[in-house]
């Protein structure tokens, strides 16, 4: 089975900070992991220091992707060689439009990638199918990203892009909250169906009832910056069930 | 950005300024240096009858009367008048009957700024009037334009041939004792574009302009035209660009427009001059005075500018707002890099009744430049009901530079009513972050944000120019977030 992503003994501060501490872990193609974690234990520094945000120090470790070194490469190389952050936090771009921004991400994509640009009619097409699946209204897609959407609407537009853009490894950081239970369901639906044996996602949430439907293949216990116990769905039961005072206890 | 990646520096992006050629042509030059005789000369050489350089006699009397203004915020080397050509023009350019008897040299120039005539006729169905230097040599579509009984031609030509037309207008909306560099343009003005559009003729396609300095020491004093007679409507579209070079060359040219009853002028700009290098060497002085009046009810005037290049750019194009119900407009993105210096803004004079102005100002500044906004809305006592709404943004790409918002505000009227927004704001590490993880690198994320925060501007551009115009915001910010 192919490795994607080998976080080994990473450790990362900012501002002095300690937020990550020799934290370990491994994905390989095709699989679903999950991380639950409270509040502040570092689950969206994760997310950004794989994505390649700037502000963070490595401490220690390091963290390969498909066996190459991913600290090397510009948030951008690594969104174009395949990893996607779909955000917590989503954020606006006023003047640009929604359907203009998603289109520019996946030419430079396909570009970095040897490909042509899909034709303005195949993009169409392909946008308002995944679109109509996450219940996005066509008039959405020609407003501007992000802006005066509400917060469920932005994360259905992070899903929106995830499908746009099929990534190798998709990093999912709480995009289930704030989403109604309709919308929920459908969320957490499309995001079931980009799954492949191709493709491998990296899933934080605090909710239980997300992982019910996606199923994951690990469930990682993720306190103070590391992980202190993984194992399968019914590690994410427990939690709903008792918190993380057991795992708080150490 | 984390890790032991590499980081871009500037010298990755930065290309040596696109247009900086020089073409070997020899000019036929005036004697350097302005006096009376040297105003005689320029009248002279043009055929201009007698009236015309009488009044480019009174402006030159005028001129030496008064003082360069120093109020604006920018700050350069004192100008040498003296120590500068006032005429020059290619050889080749008189008497030109088609563009088969262009020099081919013209031609090329003009193909290396991706203007060639031809093609630009046929694709574009724009007519194009191209200065080079300060004379055209070459203006198409006349013909098509002549059945509409539309004129537009050189500023030269329109002497000779449309003397009524031109003395009739000349020097009415800006007074040849207006300000210091408009007044000296009225002594030395080299040629332009002029046009005439009749009674009820929307004009069939985009009139367009290209202006270029060339010869090495010219300084550039076009003198531009245009009338839009009753119910008639107009799209003038003007767009620069010019060679490196060292020293400074100042530019001051002369922008008048008339719309009557009914009239609408649309004039749109991009102003890529030579800005000067990365430690702010070289670079023209753009120093403008753009005015149009709605002399008639109904009437409409519409300024859309993009400018991007000179070292300093001193430039206020404004809207007199005479007939009742006329309206004025300005749309205007204005970028400073390296060392650029903006003063710009506009004036809306209010005097009809029910007259409405309405400002959107872009300035998106970056390097050690400084970038401000001066605009003055008045509301004369006896214009009532009237209306004017201006909002100015700043975007900020680096500490080191600076936008200022200086708005006047005169209101003599109590039924009217004046709206000014103003937001600062610098460029979020999060928006260009959220660019990058969808895969665009830094360059493609900064313009990606620009283009958006100047969006509201570009959307009032004609088509084919709001392309033009987003490449040059691109280029013109490279390498300008690190
Ligand atoms: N730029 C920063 N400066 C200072 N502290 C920071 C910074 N970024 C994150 N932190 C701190 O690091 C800790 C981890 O934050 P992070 O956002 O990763 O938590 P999280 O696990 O995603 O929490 P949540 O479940 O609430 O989303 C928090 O205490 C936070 O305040
Ligand atoms: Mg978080």
């Amino acid at each position: 089975m192919k490795e994607f992503l080998n976080i080994n003994n990473l450790s990362v501060s900012v501002d002095e900070k300690n937020i990550i501490n020799n934290l370990n872990l491994k994905i390989n193609q095709g699989e679903i992991h999950a991380i639950m974690g409270p509040n502040g234990s570092g689950k969206s520094t994760l997310s950004n220091v794989l994505a390649g945000k700037d502000g963070y120090s490595i401490t220690n470790g390091n963290i390969s992707f498909c066996e190459e070194n991913l600290l090397e490469f510009s948030p951008d190389e690594r969104a174009n060689k395949g990893i996607f952050l779909a955000f917590q936090y989503p954020v606006e771009i006023p003047g640009v439009t929604n359907i203009n921004f998603i289109k520019t991400a996946l030419e430079s994509k396909r570009e970095f990638n040897g490909l042509d640009p899909l034709k303005p009619g195949d993009f169409l097409k392909l946008i308002k199918e995944k679109a109509k699946v996450l219940g996005i209204p066509e008039d959405r897609l020609k407003r501007q990203l992000n802006v005066g959407f509400s917060g469920g609407e932005k994360k259905r537009n992070e899903a929106l892009q995830l499908m746009m853009l099929n990534p190798s490894l998709a990093i999912l950081d709480e995009t289930d909250s704030g989403l109604d239970v309709d919308a929920f369901k459908i969320v957490a639906d499309a995001v079931n169906s980009t799954r492949s044996k191709e493709n491998s996602m990296l899933i934080i949430t605090h909710y239980q009832r997300l992982l019910e439907r996606i199923c994951p293949d690990f469930v990682h216990v993720f306190v103070n910056g590391s992980i202190i116990e993984s194992g399968g769905p019914s590690l994410a039961d427990e939690i709903e069930k008792n918190g993380y005072e057991r795992f708080n206890n150490g | 950005m984390s890790g032991n990646q590499e980081k871009l520096t500037e010298k990755d992006f930065k290309d040596p300024y696109e247009y900086g050629f020089e073409t070997e042509i020899d000019s036929d030059f005036a004697p350097k240096g302005l006096n009376e005789e040297i105003v005689k000369f320029i009248s002279n050489k043009k055929n201009e009858p007698k009236w015309l350089l009488e009044w480019r006699l009174s402006a030159y009397r005028k001129w030496l009367t008064m003082e360069e203004p120093n109020w604006a915020s920018v700050r350069y080397p004192a100008i040498d008048y003296q120590d500068s050509y006032y005429y020059a023009a290619p050889k080749e350019a008189e008497k030109i009957e088609s563009l088969d008897d262009v020099d081919p040299k013209l031609l090329e120039t003009y193909n290396k700024l991706g203007i060639p005539l031809k093609e630009q006729e046929w694709l574009a169905g724009v007519a194009v009037d191209a200065v080079f230097d300060s004379v055209s040599v070459g203006t198409t579509f006349k013909e098509k334009l002549k059945e509409d009984g539309v004129i537009f031609c050189s500023f030269s030509e329109a002497v000779n041939e449309y003397p009524d037309l031109v003395k009739k207008y000349l020097g009415t909306v800006i007074p040849t004792t207006d300000n210091y560099f408009a007044t000296l343009n009225s002594a030395v003005f080299s040629d332009g574009s002029f046009v005439y559009i009749p009674p009820g003729v929307k004009c069939p396609m985009e009139l367009s302009t290209y202006f270029r300095i060339n010869a090495a020491g010219t300084g550039q004093f076009e003198r531009t035209l245009v009338i839009a007679d009753k119910d008639s409507y107009v799209s003038y579209l003007e767009g620069c660009t010019a060679p490196m070079r060292d020293e400074h060359q100042l530019h001051a040219a002369v922008v008048e427009l008339v719309a009557l009853e009914g009239a609408e002028i649309k004039y749109s700009t991009v102003q890529n001059w030579y800005p000067g290098d990365e430690e702010g060497k070289g670079g023209v002085y753009n120093f403008v005075t753009k005015r149009g009046d709605c002399r008639g009810d109904n009437s409409k005037i519409s300024w859309t500018q993009v400018e991007t290049g000179s070292a300093i750019t001193w430039k206020y194009p404004s809207c007199i707002l005479k007939g009742d119900n006329s309206s004025g407009e300005f749309y205007s993105i204005a970028v400073s890099n390296n060392y650029q210096q903006v003063d710009s803004g506009t004036k809306m004079i209010h005097l009809g009744k029910n007259t409405s102005s309405r400002i959107i100002s872009k300035g998106i500044s970056t390097g050690n430049s400084s970038n401000t906004y001066r605009g003055l809305v008045s509301i004369h006592p006896k214009s009532n009901n009237s209306r004017n709404f201006t909002q100015c943004d700043s975007l900020l790409l680096t500490d080191n530079c600076s936008a200022n918002t200086i708005p006047y505000i005169q209101s003599k009227n109590i039924d009217s009513i004046v709206e000014h927004e103003a937001t600062s704001s610098k460029i979020s590490e999060d928006q260009l972050f959220y660019c990058q993880q969808r895969g665009l690198d830094e360059e493609e994320a900064v313009s990606l944000i620009v283009n958006g925060f100047c969006k509201d501007v570009l959307q009032k551009l004609p088509m084919e120019f709001a392309v033009e115009a987003q490449k040059l915001l691109s280029v013109s910010l490279e390498g300008s977030v690190g």
